[in-house]
């Protein structure tokens, strides 16, 4: 286990909520930011705040070098081939949608197919429903076992010759699944088709090694892995980047613009319309430098710990029914019987433990779970086995006060 | 480890809606229809109502949720039947005022009208859960503002 230094480089952690220490297990939506992310906010905004890739004087070019030096973080932290594969963008989402509406609309038409899977977050369905609307395309599930895990046997069957586009989750937000994007990627590929990967809920856990898992495309977003928010990370393949159309056009993604066209500069930047997002980067780098510390093994062997011991306890519980495979990445979605998830979550609040219910933006996944709504506890390596004793026991009491309620 | 302040939010009367729900199922006959999802969390209510010479006759409803929007969804059909379209409208304005947290004029409502809602007065101050408390009551909105019947 991970000691208790890491969890004191948290200030937000060190808190009362409700009369009671904070337990935060609601990482899964955003995970807290060390002090160091948060002081290299205030020093790049106090002392050189500047805009980038323009400026002559001081302040820009150490701006510049520190919004690039962020990249290079990033290329090493997933062992990307080149910073032209290390896209800045909002956030997952963006990056998505940048790979739906730009390689998606170009790349894929009438009669092809995109393959997906029911345990997709909202963010990789809607684009990818969108591309095969405005195609003709068709939509491709890969069908879900009971036990919320991908067959290798469905997969080689729903992957086919038709399809252009397979994308899917790393690890599910909702069951904590982890797909195997290797063998994935490979039958892709068998198939001439491209793999574009949503790592919002890996890269923050697992160790990430875009070359090894031949993926084409990945995405993740900051705030998730320590980070601030409103940045995230588009990796593509530099091949396919350099054919693919910017989605975003205007200043800072030109070369040369005349009357009636213009050229784009050069990857990565083509993709990067705007005034780039420099301070989001800063802290993203300061937020894989805290997380590279530690050690993404020891994080992932940590959160491990954690969610074994977490559902060994839960299941203690009369009336606990837990969604998802036993092997999984940190987190636990969950139901108390006879008492709706936003219930339990307020009751939880009152003993000042943060827990996500809802659907957990996957409406698609709920219905094939037969639940409209679950709650959700998620770990992360500033967490520890006290916070899920202090859950655990937070359970126990919120069954005995709607029991008794009710 | 303690739970006092939840009891300002799960009254018995707001539990007992939840467990004993008033009004539920659907309505024979014309009636109006309206389904309303709140995205962020899944709840869903399928409100029926019958309007007549501008009075809810009747109104009933179906969905799913948590305990403050099925026993809200509970309480709202009760309060409205029988009003007029302006005075469910009214009361709606009172209850969202309500869950502004804005102060209650005892003196000036008429607690035998109101019936049980005033019991969700709690939510308030628990800013998470309001929507799941209005939800009912916009679709009562919706549906009085269409106002037609349909079979």
């Amino acid at each position: 286990m991970l000691n208790e230094k890491i969890r004191e480089q948290f200030p937000i952690l060190n808190q009362e909520v409700n009369g009671h220490p904070l337990v935060y297990l609601d990482s899964a939506a955003t995970s807290q930011k060390p002090q160091s992310v948060i002081d290299s906010l205030t020093e790049y905004y106090s002392e050189y705040n500047s805009n980038v890739h323009r400026g002559v004087h001081t302040l820009g070019t150490k701006a510049t070098e520190a919004y690039e030096g962020a990249r290079e973080t990033v290329k090493q932290f997933m062992n990307a081939n080149s910073i032209k594969e290390v896209i800045f963008v909002r956030g997952t989402t963006t990056a998505i949608n940048t790979v739906a509406h730009s390689y998606g609309r170009a790349n894929v038409s009438k009669g092809d197919e995109i393959v997906i899977t029911p345990m997709e977050h909202h963010s990789n369905i809607i684009p990818w429903q969108q591309v095969a609307k405005s195609t003709g395309a068709t939509l491709k599930y890969i069908p879900m076992q009971e036990d919320g895990t991908l067959s290798m046997e469905d997969i080689k069957e729903t992957i086919t010759n038709k399809t252009k586009i397979v994308a899917i989750t790393h690890v599910s937000n909702v069951l904590g699944t982890i797909n195997p994007i290797k063998e994935i990627a490979k039958i892709a590929h068998d198939h001439g088709a491209v793999i574009a990967v949503d790592g919002a809920q890996a890269a923050p856990h697992l160790k990430i090694d875009v070359q090894d898992l031949d993926v084409d495309f990945y995405a993740y977003s900051a705030h998730k892995m320590c980070g601030p928010t409103g940045i995230g990370v588009l990796y593509g393949k530099e091949a396919l980047l350099e054919e693919m159309e910017p989605v975003e056009f205007g200043g800072e993604m030109i070369d040369f613009v005349n009357l009636y066209e213009s050229t784009w500069k050069e990857l990565p930047w083509k993709f990067e319309g705007g005034t780039p997002i420099i301070a989001g980067a800063i802290g993203l780098k300061k937020a894989i430098e805290f997380l590279q510390e530690v050690g993404m093994e020891q994080v992932e062997k940590h959160e491990e710990e954690l969610v074994q011991y977490a559902m060994e306890q839960m299941q203690t519980i009369d009336g606990v029914t837990i969604y998802g495979p036993k092997e999984r990445a940190g987190l636990v979605t969950f139901n108390l019987e006879g008492c709706h998830p936003h219930d339990v979550a307020t009751a939880l609040d009152a003993l000042g433990i943060a827990v996500r219910a809802g659907h957990h933006c996957a409406q698609v996944l709920m219905k094939e779970l037969q639940v409209t709504a679950t709650a959700r506890a998620s770990f992360y390596l500033y967490n520890d086995k006290k916070d899920v004793d202090q859950f655990v026991a937070g359970l126990q009491k919120t069954k005995e006060y709607f029991s008794n309620v009710f | 480890m303690s739970f006092d302040n939840l009891d300002t939010l799960y009254r018995q009367v707001i539990m007992d809606h939840y467990k004993s729900p008033r009004n539920r199922g659907k309505l024979d006959g014309d009636h109006i229809t309206v389904e309303l999802n709140n995205p962020t969390c899944g709840d869903r209510i399928d409100l029926q109502m019958r309007l007549d010479n501008n009075i809810v006759q009747d109104a009933k409803f179906e969905g799913e949720g948590c305990s403050i929007s099925m026993a809200s969804a509970s309480m709202m059909t009760q309060a409205v039947k029988g009003k007029t379209v302006e005075e469910a409208l009214a009361l709606s304005q009172f209850f969202s005022e309500m869950m502004l947290g804005k102060d209650i004029d005892e003196s000036h409502i008429d607690l035998e009208e109101i019936g049980d809602i005033i019991a969700l007065q709690g939510v308030s101050k628990f800013p998470a859960r309001i929507k799941c408390a209005t939800l009912a009551w916009k679709a009562m909105e919706q549906g009085v503002r269409v106002g037609n019947n349909t079979p």
